[in-house]
């Protein structure tokens, strides 16, 4: 798997991106998202609410998630990741693991030199 | 115990603005509300609120503005007051602070906006000041040239202002050139 197209669709997500689709893989409302990436990166990464917004306002634009026809009237809106979402998650896992791939290889293949020296 | 200062802080200083509101909180002064220049002051636990303001794209009654204050609010923080397209928001101290914004994309949007309305202020009151010197010029006329110096001098500090902010985004520009 490792046809390359030039399309937009294969530039990097951002960080805030990527989390906010792996942490939309059940549906939560904005407080949740922004929980459930802290928590997913054990506290690294604390997405902005405006930050947030801005993010999940382009999402639903391009079709990535969408916003859950409101239950039980809370006034607070869920998302879920659509189809095309996943397939946009995928492709940056697979990128991702070209990176880590390449950087253990390098990285630590010369940390492996270093040591024998 | 209520206290009120009238404080002028421009546009292009709202980082200032927020910061002075940050240390009215340590010691103790939770701002209640906002006015035009004027602050109001309650007393309340040092340190108890984290402030934080934004420029929107619309005025705080349009329907986008209502639903980003709401989506804002939802997540545990509070909206003090607005003034004009400006909101104050403020949330309890925690350890993972309050922020708006939490990568450099969404803050260069942010100082976008900012630089678009100075910018026109600018051009407007630039293009008065040449009015008036013209006018001046073809038909002399002492109010002409008084208030053609006033433009220029207010058009020089809007301009100060304009590339005050210009600086700040093009240094967050070439901070993205490495990271978000």
């Amino acid at each position: 798997m490792t046809e390359v197209h030039m399309t937009n669709e294969n530039i990097a997500l951002t960080e805030a991106v990527y989390y906010i689709l792996l942490a939309l893989y059940s549906p939560l409302h904005g407080y949740g998202i922004m929980q459930k990436v802290a928590d997913l990166s054990s506290g690294r990464v604390h997405l902005a609410a405006g930050t947030l917004y801005g993010a999940l306002s382009t999402l639903l634009e391009k079709g990535w998630i969408v916003a859950l026809p409101g239950e039980r009237n809370s006034r607070k809106k869920e998302y879920e990741i659509t189809p095309l979402g996943k397939r946009m998650a995928m492709n940056e896992l697979s990128r991702l693991r070209e990176l880590l791939e390449n950087g253990e290889k390098i990285i630590e293949g010369r940390k492996y030199e270093n040591d024998n020296s | 115990m209520k206290m009120i200062i009238h404080k002028l802080f421009w546009a292009w200083s709202f980082e200032k603005e927020e910061r002075w509101l940050n240390e009215m909180s340590n010691k103790g002064w939770q701002l209640s509300d906002v006015g035009v220049c004027r602050y109001t002051f309650e007393e309340g636990l040092p340190g108890e609120y984290v402030y934080r303001l934004e420029m929107l794209n619309n005025l705080p009654k349009h329907p986008e503005s209502v639903h980003y204050i709401r989506f804002i609010e939802d997540t545990g923080a509070e909206h003090v007051g607005s003034l004009l397209r400006w909101v104050y928001f403020r949330k309890k101290a925690g350890e993972n602070g309050f922020d708006l914004f939490s990568d450099i994309d969404s803050r260069i949007k942010h100082l976008n906006g900012i630089l678009v309305l100075v910018g026109f202020v600018f051009g407007v009151i630039l293009l008065s000041g040449i009015y008036y010197m013209l006018a001046w010029l073809s038909h002399g006329a002492q109010f002409n040239i008084v208030s053609g110096i006033i433009c220029l001098i207010v058009g020089l500090g809007i301009g100060y202002g304009f590339v005050h902010l210009f600086l700040q985004k093009r240094r967050l520009e070439k901070e993205k050139i490495l990271h978000e």
